[in-house]
């Protein structure tokens, strides 16, 4: 603090604490104990309040844990959102990797800046499309029948199958961009130097590449994992009737069952998730939360 | 205007690190005074204590006999110059200049004639208009120091600001600071590693090491009666013998070391007995007729000899031993010595000081 | 040094990644001027600039521009002095304190938009502030100044710290020492955090559908129009926004390239 001080004078420094108070503090930190304190209370008639039944109670959380339909969709998202990652990675990794050893500068300035453009656009929009593009009969099922792939057209939106292929699409950059900077470090002759030993393609990615971009990966992986669990938009669009996303049920509670205490536990619950996977990810790649920021 | 300092047992801190150790000093009012020693001496230290923008952990510095204590750098008297001279990239050199000027509210008209004129006297009247990256070294340095200047300071603060420029220009700007100083008759405070610089510039220097005041006195004085092994080894060249001081007279000592017994002058606190370094500098170590002459003489087998123009280093010495070095004139015989020839040094007891041991300056 | 092999599967792979990335906004465009009622590329109907003047009648696109307008700059009058002034304190503080506040700043950027949605709606309704268009633009900027302060941080710590050292010696206060040498300095990065703010807050849905109480955003209003009722005229909307956010990221990515030089 008194290195602030003398920087900065008394004036600024107050200024300075006070906005960095009243984020953190009234927009961040209190919001959040405030939601889980409000997933113990019970939903309550406005009479009611302040009577004995206006008690902190577990009750929220037993109800959801009891919702065996509910529980299956939060597994559902856990296990969707994991493969839309795994999936984001895998098509991300060519493209990371040309852009960090192979691409000369030109061709990594336009490729970078054709990889902002479509991530610039609203989440909503490119979404959007890819229900257009996967309709029944929309124009995927049009060219591949026209081209003979196919004799009649295909249900492409079933099951989680359009929210995973959307959710791959609209979080590739999350993936391309902290792959592509790891990569990017790597030193040119590590890579000669396995090849020069007769390496195998496919060894030299598994044990000199890959190894080192594991911190990049471990970014990407964060950012589409939390991303993907936590978007409403791609499986209200592109999700098959019947197949519903945590936070659709999330959004229910809310505008649909007016009962908010329990919306809260179940959000309680998506945060908690995305807070373990966050701390595992970190703790098993060992990064830090000044690489996730860049 | 110009004012003077008064270091009170200043001592400054960082964690456990203590940078600067009690040190008292008074630098007079229109003084060109500088702190010399190797990096991390406390030097920066205490240049940024008087300027403000550190406290001292313990001691009082008084500007003036005003007591500095939680004055913040923006009230103090003084202006600093920077080592990377921190010239506001953004702003065309008289706003530069003038910034001092603008933020104690003086108007525009006013402060753009008052930067002229500090930029005609450091001879950059035509670039007062130009960005500070369009300037070469030696004009940014100008630069920096009218800006300074702008504010009228008591004391001006230097912070080895010629160490980025080339030889030449650097030997220039000695002149041309020396000349400020002189007109202007503020204080100048002035640090560096450079002997060279602090010896031709300074009224008075101060020697530090390790936080720690070595010595304070005019230039010849830290040349010719250094006051400790430091001083002795840090400023200029010396023939270095231990040894222990076995008699003593007067100013006068006996010194028996390896290469012999020697009888030198005495320095402040070394008593008979005491384990004690005795100094020669290499232009007091004679060759020849003169040595056979000196009280003191060595004899060594010639080492090597180093051409330097208008005077020869002579090294002598056998191998595993630091060579002994005299320093004579140009001399066509000294150049045609072989390697291994028997050699006689000496010099008078006079030009020889003994000092109590202690710390010595690396190479 | 690949072998060439390698090279051509490479080029193969990126031209389908780069139809896999465009082929959508293509199918998005191409649809606004199809003269169908529903949405697509096939069968085609025709040209038509129909959906286009539909848009442009429509006063419930309107307004929701207004409202997205509003907030956007909100929140850019909120966010950017905050993540500044947060940015500028984490820059002169070191040790565990430093790496607290940094986590807690960084944090929001992880958390699901529907959580800083919903916390933001429980915290202010507790404390008897309905929903509406302002709690939107509270919960946004919980997260948009992390953005800013990360990018007022980058530039900060490559800012010589002698300059304000310089300043104040020659006499200026504080304050003077941030108007005139600081802000200058942070100039472009404050310009560029404020258009990303607004962009982020203009994008934002997931944090504004839980806080909106009754009002309609741009987003709001294309997911409602999707889910309900979906007509072309949501494809020329999105045209609309391609063109405007295309231009944008060309801009910031020339401005970019100029100012990484300086």
């Amino acid at each position: 603090m008194k290195a602030v001080l003398s920087r900065y004078g008394t004036t600024l420094t107050g200024m300075m604490v006070l906005a960095t108070f009243i984020w953190l503090a009234v927009m961040v930190v209190l919001p959040y104990l405030v939601m889980v304190e409000f997933s113990f209370r019970p939903n309550l008639l406005p009479a009611d309040l302040g009577t004995e039944k206006d008690h902190l109670t577990a009750d929220n959380y037993g109800t959801l844990f009891r919702n065996t339909i509910h529980i299956n969709v939060f597994i559902r998202t856990i296990w969707g959102s994991a493969l839309a990652t795994f999936l984001c990675l895998c098509v991300s990794y060519p493209v990371a990797y040309f852009l960090a050893k192979m691409a000369t500068a030109k061709q990594a300035a336009v490729l970078l800046l054709l990889l902002v453009i479509p991530f610039w656009i609203n989440e909503i929009l490119r979404t959007f499309a890819w229900f257009i593009i996967l309709a029944y009969n929309g124009p995927l099922n049009g060219v591949l029948q026209m081209f003979g792939f196919i004799d009649k057209p295909i249900r492409w939106i079933y099951g989680s199958n359009g929210v995973i292929a959307g959710m791959v699409y609209a979080y590739i950059v999350f993936m391309v961009f902290p792959v592509y900077n790891a990569i990017e470090t790597l030193d040119r002759n590590q890579i000669e130097a396995a090849r020069d030993l007769g390496a195998s393609l496919w060894r030299i990615h598994a044990r000199v590449v890959l190894p080192h971009a594991k911190p990049g990966i471990a970014v990407g992986c964060i950012m589409v994992f939390t991303a993907a669990a936590g978007s409403y938009i791609v499986p209200a669009i592109l999700g098959a009737p019947g197949t519903r996303w945590f936070t659709e049920i999330i959004y229910q509670w809310f505008f649909e069952g007016q009962n908010w205490q329990q919306g809260s536990a179940y959000a309680f619950l998506l945060l908690a998730l995305c807070i373990a996977f966050v701390m595992g990810m970190m703790r098993v790649f060992k990064v830090g939360l000044a690489d996730i920021a860049k | 205007m110009s004012q003077d300092i008064a270091l009170e047992t200043v001592t400054k801190k960082f964690g456990d690190f203590t940078a600067v150790r009690e040190v008292a000093l008074n630098i007079r009012a229109g003084e060109f005074f500088s702190f010399l020693g190797p990096s991390g001496c406390g030097k920066t230290t205490i240049l940024r204590m008087i300027s403000g923008f550190i406290e001292p952990t313990q001691g009082v510095i008084r500007i003036g006999g005003q007591d500095m204590r939680g004055i913040g750098p923006n009230k103090r008297p003084t202006a600093l110059i920077f080592q990377n001279l921190a010239l506001f990239p953004l702003m065309p050199v008289w706003q530069n200049v003038a910034f001092g000027l603008e933020v104690r509210g003086v108007a525009k008209a006013v402060r753009r004639k008052k930067a002229e004129e500090l930029l005609a006297t450091v001879e950059l009247a035509d670039s007062a208009g130009k960005m500070v990256s369009d300037l070469s070294g030696g004009q940014r340095q100008r630069v920096a120091i009218a800006r300074a200047l702008a504010v009228e300071p008591q004391v001006m603060l230097l912070d080895e600001p010629l160490s980025a420029l080339d030889l030449k220009l650097r030997q220039h700007m000695r002149a041309e600071l020396r000349r400020i100083q002189k007109r202007t008759g503020v204080t100048f405070v002035y640090i560096t590693h450079d002997q060279g610089e602090a010896l031709t510039m300074s009224d008075r220097v101060a020697v530090m090491s390790q936080g720690v005041l070595q010595q304070v006195a005019v230039p010849m004085d830290i040349y010719n009666d250094p006051a400790t092994a430091f001083v002795a080894s840090f400023v200029g060249e010396s023939n270095v013998f231990a040894g222990r001081v076995t008699e003593t007279e007067g100013g006068t000592g006996r010194i028996e070391t390896e290469a012999g017994s020697f009888v030198a002058r005495l320095g402040a606190g070394v008593s008979r007995g005491d384990q004690a370094l005795l100094f020669v500098r290499p232009e007091q170590m004679h060759l020849g007729a003169a040595a056979e002459a000196a009280l003191n003489r060595i004899h060594a087998p010639f080492s090597h000899a180093e051409f330097e123009g208008n005077f020869v280093n002579v090294f002598c010495g056998t191998d595993g031993h630091k060579p002994l070095m005299s320093q004579t004139r140009s001399d066509p015989g000294v150049l045609a010595l072989t390697p291994g020839a028997p050699m006689t040094l000496g010099f008078e007891s006079a030009d020889g000081v003994i000092l109590p041991a202690g710390e010595l300056a690396r190479e | 040094m690949e072998s060439r092999l390698t090279r051509i599967i490479v080029k193969i792979y990126l031209i389908v990644f780069l139809l896999y990335l465009f082929a959508p906004l293509f199918v998005m465009v191409i649809a606004a001027f199809n003269d169908s009622k529903f949405p697509t590329v096939m069968p085609w109907k025709g040209w038509t600039t129909r959906w286009f003047e539909d848009l442009w009648a429509d006063d419930r696109m309107w307004g929701a521009v207004g409202n997205s307008i509003l907030v956007g700059l909100a929140v850019v009058i909120i966010a950017v002095p905050i993540g500044t002034l947060a940015a500028l304190l984490l820059d002169s503080i070191r040790g565990r304190t430093r790496s607290f506040l940094y986590g807690l700043m960084v944090a929001p950027l992880l958390v699901p938009g529907i959580i800083i949605g919903i916390s933001t709606l429980i915290f202010w309704n507790r404390i008897g502030v309905p929903s509406g268009l302002h709690l939107s633009t509270v919960g946004q900027c919980s997260f948009i100044c992390s953005y800013v302060m990360l990018m007022v941080l980058a530039r900060l710590q490559r800012m010589d710290r002698s300059l304000e050292e310089a300043a104040l010696d020659l006499g200026a206060t504080h304050l003077q020492t941030l108007r005139l040498i600081v802000l200058p300095y942070l100039r472009t990065a404050l310009l560029t955090a404020a258009v990303l703010a607004f962009f982020q807050s203009f994008e934002n849905f997931n944090t504004t559908l839980f806080t909106r109480g009754g009002a309609t955003t741009v987003t709001i209003f294309i997911a409602s129009r999707i889910r309900t009722g979906v007509t072309p005229e949501v494809n020329a909307l999105g045209l609309v926004l391609i063109t405007i956010t295309v231009a944008a990221a060309v801009i910031y990515t020339i401005r970019k390239k100029n100012t990484a030089a300086v």
